[in-house]
């Protein structure tokens, strides 16, 4: 099922063409409209004419999250304010918040994009879809409701928060889509099982899971738990918010929007592009933006473009799942260390639950770092043996990843404080 | 079926085209609107071979016509409708049409030009009610049909047209818009259609760009462009508060 097979499925050299025409566009509009772009370029001595070719392209200056921060609110915004109709402002995970404007063919192609994304997922005219990411200054919510609203989806804005009441709307109303982030898909399969609810009482069959990090595993969780499909979703409001690339049911990869999205994996130290399939930060321009245009805007996401044709018959280029950002990274007694490296390895550990915290703080001069691990109940209730020897087997697979020692603490079932929205993984105690 | 990449061009020392590209597909009816000056005329001059490029690509279904001359790319199938019709006015229409056909008596198909002048009668019926009349005598929507007739005669598989609505009353400019949605189904051609009249040429194109001072600055499908408050003010003749 397509969207817009005429896009999603063109022919790389047609896509080349249209990319570069937009691309030319784009630089003529920031160039006489966007005045930091302007004296970066009179900077670097570029005219947007210089650029002949998506290969010059690599001459343009980077965009960076800083640069956005300093331009606030509406420095960066390309058209004047009363052509703007909608307002968004990034979620500040970390960091001050920037404002992203929209004009209505913004909104249109935004829609449009998500709508993309949901059919990739699963979502026809036919279903119900449940939206129960945050409305409000976050993308989330209102990206994907207008996507789903074009399909002819029949839309609920649950927004977060309130699980009982999602859960009662979802079995009441028979919603067949769950629209959230995994960590909130994971609370809702928990709750459904402590309130005894069988998967029957459900009409569920599909879920677009997005705006944090996740994994293979936690996908396998959600897919049994809630008897669904749950594929992943990409974006950032710099860019467009939700809408930038997402899985089709292969689950193979994220297939990217490129006829409104350029994007380039680079080396996140030397800024050089990585080779297809080698993992970097992801960089990423807009093509057709009115509002809010970004130049090689460095998403701080490392992920990889993936070689090969998709079975699905799109030939869009694929992203691999986004695991962690270049932001994420900790060093820890010298050491970098990213969180989803600690991650895999208490996935691939019979007996751990998918929920896990890791806590850094600083004795003396020394980094101690502990690792909180939610186990089933089963292990509680047998001989402490048993979790000794579980304990034992963390802390020498990690030692052996990481190449430091760290703690591990095996919690019962919910001690790890669940979040609505992005989960909190990294509770970083150093005052550095 | 066309494709122009980094086009470059201009008179002396005066640069008009700086790196236009743009593309349409095989059936798609797509507009270039700016304003006097843009570099909307240049365009079609270069693509139609009457100006040579100073750099970029021209491809013709596939094949670059950069380098090829006027005459040769009206045989291969593309051909202008220029500005102001450039009609010979002391001549009568049907001489007119027949000087469109030189290609064809080339290439010896003497009976395929009565048919397809029928076809264009079939199309302008007026044209053939002043058959004999001299092209100076005619309206200036007749002119117009008359530059496009003749261009058909050709036998084209594209149709360049620069300004077609230029210097018409507004009846026959929506009667001009309505005839170039004709040419496409009836003829099945695709059709580049350069116009200041934004309004009426987003009506009847698939998609659009914006050429100003020489450089592409928005393009996308006709209703996106329609609705950018930028092409409204600039080219609709909307205040922001009208639209608003």
């Amino acid at each position: 099922m397509f969207w817009e097979a005429e896009r999603e499925c063109m022919n790389r050299e047609e896509l080349e063409q249209l990319q570069f025409e937009r691309l030319q566009s784009t630089l003529n509009r920031i160039y006489s409209h966007v005045p930091f772009y302007r004296k970066k370029f009179d900077a670097l001595g570029i005219l947007p004419e210089d650029i002949g070719s998506l290969a010059d392209f690599s001459r343009l200056p980077f965009t960076a999250k800083e640069d956005l921060r300093k331009s606030y609110p509406y420095g960066f915004f390309a058209v004047p304010l009363r052509e703007v109709v909608r307002i968004h402002a990034s979620s500040g995970t970390t960091g001050a918040a920037t404002v992203v404007g929209y004009t209505q063919n913004d909104v249109r192609i935004w829609s449009n994009l998500t709508a993309r994304i949901l059919t990739m997922g699963g979502v026809t005219k036919d279903d119900v879809v449940q939206i129960a990411f945050g409305y409000g200054l976050f993308t989330g919510g209102f990206g994907l409701h207008y996507g789903a609203e074009r399909i002819g989806a029949s839309v609920i804005p649950a927004s977060s928060g309130n699980t009982l009441r999602q859960i009662k709307i979802m079995m009441d109303f028979k919603t067949t889509a769950l629209i959230s982030t995994p960590s909130y898909a994971m609370l809702v399969a928990e709750t459904i099982r402590e309130q005894g609810i069988p998967l029957a009482a459900l009409s569920l069959k599909y879920g677009l899971f997005g705006a944090e990090p996740w994994s293979e595993r936690t996908r396998r969780e959600i897919q049994e738990n809630l008897g669904i499909t749950a594929t992943d979703n990409y974006g950032l409001s710099e860019i467009i918010g939700p809408g930038v690339s997402g899985e089709c049911r292969e689950q193979n990869g994220l297939h990217i929007n490129e006829d409104h999205f350029l994007v380039e994996v680079v080396d996140p130290e030397t800024l050089r592009p990585m080779p297809e399939g080698e993992t970097g930060e992801l960089v990423i321009t807009s093509l057709t933006k009115e509002a809010f245009p970004m130049i090689r805007y460095r998403t701080r996401d490392l992920t990889s473009l993936l070689p090969g044709h998709c079975p699905c018959g799109r030939t869009l280029r694929r992203m691999a799942r986004v695991r962690e950002r270049t932001d994420d990274m900790l060093i820890v007694k010298g050491v970098n260390v990213f969180p989803s490296q600690i991650e895999s390895i208490l996935f691939e550990i019979e007996g751990t639950e998918p929920h896990y915290q890791i806590v850094i703080e600083r004795e003396g001069a020394l980094d101690e770092v502990t690792v909180l691990v939610e186990v089933g109940e089963t292990i509680f209730f047998d001989q402490m043996r048993r979790q000794r020897d579980m304990m034992e087997n963390i802390r020498k697979r990690l030692a052996q990843e990481l190449g430091i020692s760290v703690e591990v603490k095996l919690v019962e079932r919910k001690t790890i404080a669940r979040t609505e929205g992005k989960a909190q993984r990294v509770i970083d105690n150093r005052r550095l | 079926m066309l494709r122009i990449k980094n086009l470059e061009a201009g008179y002396g020392p005066l640069k008009v085209l700086r790196k236009v590209s743009l593309h349409i597909d095989p059936g798609e009816i797509v507009t270039v609107i700016g304003a006097n000056g843009a570099g909307k005329t240049t365009l079609l001059k270069t693509v139609s071979g009457l100006l040579a490029p100073r750099g970029g690509e021209i491809l013709f279904e596939r094949n670059t016509i950069r380098k090829v001359s006027a005459e040769r790319i009206v045989s291969l199938g593309c051909s202008l409708v220029p500005e102001g019709r450039q009609l010979f006015a002391p001549m009568t229409v049907r001489e007119n049409l027949i000087l469109g056909a030189c290609v064809q008596y080339r290439r010896r198909r003497h009976g395929e030009v009565t048919e397809d002048m029928d076809r264009v009668f079939g199309l302008f019926p007026r044209l053939r009610e002043r058959e004999d009349q001299l092209a100076g005598t005619l309206s200036g929507g007749e002119q117009q049909m008359l530059a496009i007739g003749r261009a058909l005669l050709s036998r084209p598989r594209m149709l360049l047209l620069d300004e077609p609505s230029m210097g018409l009353a507004p009846r026959m400019v929506r009667e001009i818009f309505t005839h170039i949605m004709h040419l496409r189904k009836e003829f099945g051609l695709t059709i580049l259609l350069v116009e200041q009249n934004a309004r009426g040429a987003l009506g009847v194109a698939d998609r659009g760009y914006v050429l100003e001072t020489g450089r592409m600055v928005l393009q996308g499908p006709s209703g996106e462009l329609l609705s950018n408050k930028n092409v409204q003010r600039a080219y609709l003749g909307w205040s922001s508060e009208e639209s608003a």
